[in-house]
């Protein structure tokens, strides 16, 4: 199935987009790490292994259906459309980036695709809850994703957008991604309950957990969960499991792991295993595989180049955009 | 005022929720939504009578939800809907703050200017009624403080629908702060000055606009809000000593109209600043510094400042009225830097 392909090609993309950033973050910061120098400044937080979820949900959604994303966003960006060569030179810092360098990686911003991210923990949930009431109200067919981890699910804005959405039954889809750990703390250590998805009961709403990182479990979850919003039926809550393979950001030493826990992961990796499974089913050849590794090389290089070739914003871009010029 | 225009004295209350219904006639995007915003027309009546006129998909009452429903205006404004989004008093901001200063004000600095979000945040705002500490703060200086948003306070209620206008035709963020005293609710005290003619069609008063209220020569007393009356009957009480002072109601705090209070100062040689917020690092602080940098060597003598001593607003009647700036205050305070 074409489909399928797409999934795994745009997987596919978002590992060697990480990959990519993951090298090049490194530049300007060796023998000594410092956080302000080298090509990329400021904190990096990657998405490696996290792949199924992004591609899974978006997979089923529109270009003018909306995307809310947490400070770790480029899966979800990437899976979401968003120009690959503008969001790599806005996290360079460049003038050609999407936000001409003022937002950098927590703060992509693209309204072609409806998309937008945040740096602040749980702070999705409320603008999704609201571009929701906006189709509701305007008699769109659109639907909104909010994106978190599961250290979000613990943030007031989680319980009062579920409240707020399942009341106004608005077409809205909250989606945890959970990875296991909020930064260091283990979710055993931070949540009540066994499962996020458990707490949907509360706002009575569906509530879904999807296990095993797999992408084709999360898109069928996740297809179900946006129909039923874009039919007007209210909003479903999905817990999907997963996995970083990078630390919380880069230059995290993971200390908190324990012995083999990254290891096990690795050898789980999704996109590994999505690849194994459509080799089987002849959906995808060897030669196929390869020219897709190629093109999503190129399409990485090209992007990077772009942000490489791209100027430093003027000074005088510090001072515009604080309000809208009439 | 001409002769000919037909006089219809207005509560600021009953500005406000003229001139929201007269936008929402306008534009099918405008919304309300908050906390009792619907059948009891706002706690402060600033949406009275919209549910009625409306209906209940467009005047929202909402759970006591404030990140959420704040929040809320910010994804529904960037899909094309203007919110007027109502929080009872400013004292209940803390609880949605991250949304506010964050989100609200920054992302379309953020965004490089690609996201918009026309949204106008209205609250209540002031003491003088025994409300104690956690309902009788001004924190207009807090928002202010912060880039990215608009900050207005309208003294009278033709300000008061002008400005909303304007307000929700903006395409930034707008904190409307009204005072409680002003609003003309007859269960509290109010200013009668503030109820004022208000012209039935709609207007606009723009946002950034300082007013000069009353021309004077001696002093430039510099207020806004309910301190703006209270100038006023100050201004009126000195007159027979022959002190002659001039008011200017900056009614906009961001962007702050600095040249008419330079021209004033510049003018009067004396300044006297009026605010009922707390007095360090806000609204008179920022307008005494405006007056150093810009009209220092105009002054015949220091800057005052009146405002909340750095206290939060106390319970006791005697004591609230010992920290909020009285018109006695004032009046002694121009007396000492005019004599």
């Amino acid at each position: 199935m074409d489909n399928l392909v797409t999934m795994y090609r745009t997987m596919c993309l978002i590992r060697r987009y990480e990959d990519q950033l993951a090298e090049i973050y490194t530049e300007g910061k060796t023998p000594l790490f410092s956080i302000a120098a080298g090509t990329i400044p400021g904190e990096m937080h990657l998405a490696a292994g996290q792949e199924p979820v992004a591609v899974g949900v978006i997979s089923h959604l529109k270009q003018d259906d909306v995307v809310t994303a947490p400070h770790r966003p480029h899966h979800f960006a990437i899976a979401k459309g968003v120009d690959l060569r503008l969001m790599t030179a806005e996290i360079f810092g460049r003038r050609t980036g999407l936000s001409r360098g003022k937002g950098g990686h927590m703060h992509l911003f693209d309204p072609q695709t409806h998309f937008s991210c945040s740096g602040i923990v749980g702070a999705g949930f409320p603008p999704a809850v609201g571009a929701a009431l906006a189709f509701s109200r305007q008699g769109r067919d659109n639907v909104a994703v909010a994106f978190a981890g599961e250290g979000a699910a613990n943030q007031g804005t989680f319980h009062e957008s579920l409240n707020l959405a399942a009341l106004w039954k608005v077409p809205v889809v909250f989606v945890i991604e959970d990875n296991h750990y909020a930064i260091s703390v283990p979710k055993e250590q931070s949540t009540a309950v066994a499962h996020n998805s458990d707490r949907a009961q509360a706002y009575g709403i569906p509530g879904v957990y999807v296990a095993g990182n797999d992408v084709l479990a999360i898109s069928e979850a996740a297809e179900e969960a946006i129909n039923r919003a874009r039919q007007g039926q209210g909003p479903t809550l999905l817990e999907i499991e997963t996995t970083r393979l990078y630390g919380h950001f880069q230059g995290d030493a993971e200390a908190y792991l324990h012995a083999g826990e990254k290891e096990s992961w690795r050898q789980l990796d999704p996109i590994a295993r999505f690849r194994s499974y459509l080799l089987e089913h002849h959906t995808l050849s060897e030669d196929e595989d390869q020219t897709i590794q190629r093109e999503v090389e190129e399409r990485v290089e090209d992007a990077v180049k772009f942000a490489r070739e791209s100027l430093e914003p003027d000074v005088g871009e510090a001072y515009r955009d604080v309000f809208v010029e009439s | 005022m001409a002769t000919t225009t037909p006089v219809r004295k207005l509560t600021m209350a009953r500005a406000i929720s003229e001139a929201i219904a007269q936008e929402m006639e306008r534009d099918p995007n405008v919304l309300v939504w908050g906390e009792d915003v619907g059948a009891y027309g706002g706690i402060f009546g600033a949406t009275q009578g919209l549910l009625e006129r409306f209906g209940s998909a467009r005047i929202i009452d909402t759970p006591i939800s404030e990140s959420a429903f704040i929040g809320a205006a910010i994804g529904a404004s960037a899909e094309g809907l203007r919110p007027i989004v109502e929080l009872m008093f400013v004292d209940f901001f803390g609880v949605a703050m991250d949304q506010i200063y964050n989100h609200l004000a920054k992302n379309h600095y953020m965004s490089g200017g690609s996201v918009r979000h026309p949204v106008v945040l209205m609250t209540a705002i002031g003491g003088g009624y025994s409300d104690a500490a956690q309902h009788s703060q001004s924190l207009y200086g807090l928002f202010a403080h912060l880039p990215g948003l608009k900050v207005i306070v309208p003294s009278n209620a033709y300000d008061a629908k002008g400005m909303m206008t304007a307000a929700i035709r903006d395409d930034n963020p707008v904190m409307y702060f009204f005072h409680k005293g002003l609003l003309g609710l007859g269960w509290m005290p109010s200013d009668d000055l503030a109820e004022v003619h208000v012209p039935e069609t709609p207007y606009t008063v723009p946002l950034g606009q300082a007013e000069v209220v009353a021309e004077g020569g001696d002093i430039s007393v510099i207020a806004i809000g309910a301190m703006v009356p209270k100038a006023l009957r100050a201004r009126q009480r000195l007159e027979p000593q022959g002190v002659s002072v001039e008011v200017i109601d900056l009614r906009t705090l961001v962007p702050l109209d600095r040249q008419t209070i330079v021209d004033s100062v510049r003018k009067t040689h004396r300044a006297l600043i009026v605010d009922e917020d707390y007095r360090s690092f806000g609204m008179s602080a920022e307008v005494a510094a405006v007056i150093a940098e810009e009209a220092l060597e105009y002054l015949d003598t220091p800057v005052r400042r009146l405002a909340v001593p750095d206290v939060p607003i106390p319970y006791s009647r005697v004591l609230e009225q010992a920290v909020i700036p009285s018109v006695d205050k004032i009046v002694e305070a121009i007396q000492l830097l005019t004599r």
